[in-house]
């Protein structure tokens, strides 16, 4: 069925798989966002710390929120669950007029 | 599956926010506009990139002059924290559990709330040190990126409180259900745009 109902014939036996299922998730969920506090904390850091130069440190914390944001589209919004095609689609579409945008606008200025 | 039919917890199906055709769509919809969403940021981020520190003169304060970590850490820790307890609801929300859900998207709207008290006492800051939307190009670029984030989370917060206070005698329903996972969504996809905005606005601000 299109819900993706699960039909054992059993009840019971479903709803523990499902309750199941959902708890699994849940946990997942959960291990991301001690990874999302984590990779934060670090961003944080490396510019709290002003030992590093701003070469290393902007190229750094912009890659730690590409994880994190990737983590919270993958895990928190499900796109990691069948059925995401054209929500990644879409996306990414905008991702990359987003991109071309920015690239534009970065280089059309003096530094 | 209809959306006014009555459920119980044996019957709800594995995923309430996609079983009639009109949440199908809803969901679709949904993510469609969050792509437009991605654009509109972006070329935000992009004015601010292009602007970041562009003042008449030297008397204007400039990013490393204004901002200030622990603040930022604050708003970003309860930001981040609202997203994971959104989270809960919707697994609640999946377990046909009502009340927990609603418990859990209380919690979300309280940090939110939280989160605008704390940018609404920043921006009056900034303003009394003469950073304002007119003051230079760095502060007009300034505030409609950080405000049209912070105008996402007044919305949201405004969406979240409605959808409980309307809903607060239906229970759970096919109608209902895909509302609240939308909601769900627009609210982690503001967390998704803070990230940026503390990495590329603040972080990279101190960085100089």
């Amino acid at each position: 069925m299109a819900n993706q109902q699960l039909n054992s014939g059993n009840p019971r036996v479903d709803i523990e798989y499902r309750r199941r299922k959902n708890a699994e998730e849940m946990k997942y969920q959960l291990v991301s966002f001690a990874l999302m506090i984590f990779l934060t904390l670090i961003a944080f850091a490396a510019v709290y710390i002003k030992g590093f130069t701003s070469w290393f440190t902007v190229p750094f914390i912009i890659l730690l929120a590409v994880v994190q944001v990737i983590f919270q589209l993958y895990y928190f919004m499900h796109m990691s669950h069948k059925g995401h095609e054209a929500p990644s689609l879409f996306l990414y579409s905008g991702v990359l007029v987003g991109a071309i945008t920015i690239l534009a606008f970065s280089t059309i200025i003096w530094w | 599956m209809h959306a006014d039919e009555k459920f119980t917890y044996e019957t709800w199906p594995a995923a309430p926010e996609k079983s009639t055709l009109e949440s199908k769509n809803k969901f679709l919809g949904f993510w469609f506009f969050l792509g437009g969403e991605t654009v509109l940021f972006a070329s935000l981020f992009a004015t601010y990139l292009a602007l970041k520190d562009k003042v008449p003169s030297s008397s204007h304060p400039l990013a490393k002059d204004l901002f200030e970590l622990p603040l930022t850490f604050v708003a970003t820790m309860l930001l981040l924290t609202s997203s994971l307890t959104s989270v809960y609801a919707m697994y609640h929300m999946k377990n046909f559990a009502f009340k927990k859900m609603m418990v859990w998207l209380g919690l979300t709207a309280l940090l939110g709330a939280g989160f605008l008290g704390l940018e609404v006492y920043e921006f009056t800051h900034y303003v009394h040190e003469g950073h304002t939307f007119t003051s230079s190009a760095f502060g007009s670029a300034f505030y409609t990126l950080v405000g049209f984030h912070g105008g996402h989370v007044a919305f949201g917060l405004l969406w979240c409180l409605t959808l409980m206070f309307r809903n607060s005698k239906r229970g759970l329903d096919l109608y209902n259900a895909p509302k609240f996972y939308v909601f769900s969504l627009y609210w982690h996809f503001i967390d998704v745009v803070w990230v940026f905005i503390f990495t590329v606005v603040y972080l990279m601000g101190m960085v100089g």
